[in-house]
């Protein structure tokens, strides 16, 4: 009931918003109204379908509708703003409502302050991620949704500081929220505990010590763009135990405490633009690296280079490389039938971008490799603008590895081709 | 042995004497460009514009580019800051693309993409970059360095009822392009039309001024700036054109150098892109 007088509400905003295109204006108050309808699917091109899932050969098949509401008053230097999604999933029989983000902003002198539900992103990696702490949606990712799913709001309080002299983020979010990491239902992945069916996940308790603190300060420096990082929370990404390791019967999923520091630079190269960043990850409850359901403390540091090499057309790469602390004591420490994660484990990218027919033919490409692991994911695409209004995408996601045990080899029976569809409006 | 060093001398005074002598270039031709550029990308201490862009393929099909254009520029150099902030089409809409563009060494660029709240810098290079899709390239948009092409007035003449100086320019580096002429406005020193050769000699691109409003400076309205409202870019060789008019163009709205920062980057304020 509730869901249905909020489409109404939002239908009766959508037409009202629409009469002068897209936006309108009553004294001080102005409202804009837009979206999209997008609609994606994507189905396995290996031929063979996880046991007990329920999609078979098709992997997604939804239609969303994007309404993007944004009011201000210019009398005080406010607005808010609400981006939503209604959805229907035809694989899941879903019906529901996708909150991406619902937000009050507010600016006094220096500092705007931001609360709500807010996407956020830091750092300067290409889809690799060392201080962008928050949370991602992978499957999304591996389905071929658009690049934006990758990332969702995060509930909190952000204030800026913008100063000549130093710049400010300070996030606060009291309700953790972990990564959406694809699931045994619509895919094939590796899990060392898949006997055991009965799962329980707790997360983090809902206490005012639990929230998460992020904060980056940041200043341009002899033409880069320099930043510091910090953050107080939680692994993303779940560590798991068994109530009894003799005789299991029950997985617990939980997330352990995460501090993070570290820096990042971006600015000129010669013809191009160089990145680099660094992070110490400091698995807080396992410190000393003898937990094997925590992950340890990590080194983490990339380096990108991105250039034009002709009209229209960009190529970027990027090595990345992480370095588990304590690695002898987590081997020591590892139940037997548990892959062994090496002590250092790199990867590279590589991003090539050609547009064409003005700009409204673009063919991309975007692969991951790693030499540790000896996995990979390739990512072809192609996007054609029929008009303005109107574009078509046509995509793959390939994996393959050597083993099934590391992130990327697990999803080898995964390869899949998309189509999306998108109208805005 | 001994030949190649003495290439090396031959070939550094050679590049001395150029200098010197400007290799054929004419100097009063040099200076016409050079208030030309001034006159086109330098007016006023900032400004602000509506743009609005239609690319016309050969068919007749039209696709359109709507943005906000914010100018400033640094006090007696070449130094400039730009904000293009995108309304249409909807697949771009909210995005900010930021340029602090300098007059000796390569600019800086970031593109701000709201969906993901992503501020990333941006490789490009602006002689080979068509800007959004168009006829125009990013060289057209913000300006050419003078030092890049060698100049000859070869003649003057009225077009369009107004009294040209026609230019010939050569680049130094053949980048697209082997030659453009210019019809430069004797009064105001606005480009009215531009011819683009290739490397086969042939006329493949022709930028013409449709129109040239006179606009008053907000702090002054004494100053008057002459400017190219509405424009067009076509390519002969595609058949693929862009029109381009510049709408509620305003000079001297105190704009100020420390807002071309991150921070507008991702929250331009609404009285700019209204």
């Amino acid at each position: 009931m509730i869901r249905r007088t909020v489409v109404i509400v939002l239908g009766f905003i959508l037409t009202g918003g629409l009469v002068d295109s897209g936006s309108a204006q009553f004294g001080d108050r102005n409202i804009e109204v837009h979206g999209y309808l997008l609609g994606n699917y994507a189905g396995r091109t290996t031929g063979l379908s996880p046991a007990g899932g329920r999609f078979s050969d098709f992997m997604l098949s939804e239609e969303r509708l994007r309404l993007d509401i944004e009011t201000w008053s210019e009398a005080v230097e406010a607005a808010a703003r609400i981006r939503l999604d209604m959805f229907h999933d035809a694989l899941g029989r879903d019906f529901d409502i996708d909150l991406r983000e619902a937000y009050i902003n507010y600016t006094a002198g220096p500092f705007d302050f931001t609360l709500g539900r807010q996407i956020v992103t830091w750092g300067v990696g290409d889809l690799i991620f060392i201080n962008d702490v928050f949370p991602k949606d992978w499957e999304s990712f591996f389905l071929g949704r658009p690049l934006e799913y990758l990332k969702f709001g995060v509930d909190g309080l952000r204030m800026r500081l913008s100063s000549g002299l130093v710049n400010a983020d300070i996030l606060a979010v009291p309700t953790f929220e972990p990564d959406n990491l694809p699931g045994s239902d619509r895919f094939f992945l590796f899990d060392p505990l898949a006997a055991i069916s009965s799962r329980r996940e707790q997360l983090p308790g809902r206490t005012f010590e639990n929230t998460e603190l992020a904060v980056r300060v940041y200043r341009y420096i002899w033409g880069f763009d320099v930043s510091g990082y910090a953050y107080k929370g939680f692994w993303r990404s779940p560590g798991m135990m068994t109530d009894d390791p003799a005789a299991p019967t029950e997985v617990m999923i939980f997330y352990p405490e995460l501090f993070v520091y570290g820096f990042s630079a971006q600015g000129r190269a010669p013809g191009g633009v160089v990145s680099l960043e660094a992070g110490y990850y400091d698995s807080r409850d396992d410190s000393d690296g003898a937990d094997p359901s925590i992950p340890n403390s990590q080194v983490r540091f990339l380096i990108g280079y991105q250039r034009q090499m002709w009209e229209d057309f960009n190529a970027g790469v990027q090595y990345h490389a992480e370095r588990m602390q304590d690695h002898e004591t987590y081997t020591a420490s590892l139940p037997g039938g548990f892959p062994e994660q090496s002590e250092y484990r790199d990867t590279v990218t590589l991003r090539l971008t050609q547009l064409l027919k003005h700009q409204t033919l673009k063919l991309s490409f975007f692969g991951f490799y790693s030499p540790a692991d000896t996995d990979y994911l390739l990512q072809p695409s192609i996007t054609y603008k029929f008009a303005d209004s109107f574009s078509t995408t046509i995509g793959g996601n390939i994996f393959g590895g050597k083993e099934e045990t590391t992130f990327l080899g697990q999803f080898e029976k995964n390869d899949n081709t998309y189509l999306s569809a998108l109208f805005t409006f | 042995m001994k030949i190649v060093p003495i290439t090396i001398i031959a070939s550094f005074i050679m590049s001395l004497s150029s200098g010197v002598a400007f290799a054929g270039t004419d100097t009063s031709a040099q200076d016409i460009i050079a208030k030309s550029q001034q006159a086109s990308y330098y007016q006023a201490s900032d400004m602000k514009a509506k743009v609005s862009m239609a690319l016309i393929d050969k068919n007749g099909k039209e696709r359109s580019r709507v943005m906000t254009m914010l100018r400033i520029d640094e006090a007696g150099g070449e130094n400039q800051k730009y904000f293009i902030y995108f309304h249409e089409p909807g697949d771009v809409r909210g995005m900010t693309f930021m340029v602090w563009k300098y007059g000796d060494k390569e600019d800086d660029r970031w593109l701000f993409i709201p969906a993901v709240d992503l501020v990333r810098r941006i490789a490009a290079d602006d002689k080979r970059s068509s800007f959004v899709g168009s006829d125009f390239n990013y060289e057209d948009v913000s300006g050419r360095d003078v030092e890049s092409d060698t100049y000859t007035l070869v003649r003057e003449e009225k077009l369009n009822e107004r009294d040209c100086y026609v230019i010939e320019s050569v680049p130094k580096k053949v980048i697209d392009y082997t030659k453009r002429v210019s019809w430069v406005d004797k009064e105001n020193y606005l480009p009215l039309k531009e011819e683009y050769y290739d490397r086969q000699g042939e006329l493949y691109r022709v930028f013409t001024a449709e129109q040239v409003d006179v606009i008053a400076s907000r702090k002054d309205e004494a100053s008057k700036f002459p400017s190219v409202t509405k424009r067009t870019m076509a390519n002969l060789k595609t058949g693929h054109k862009t029109e381009v008019s510049f709408e509620d163009i305003a000079y001297d709205i105190d704009l100020n150098d420390k807002d071309f920062s991150e921070r507008y980057l991702r929250k331009p304020p609404k009285k700019w892109i209204r």
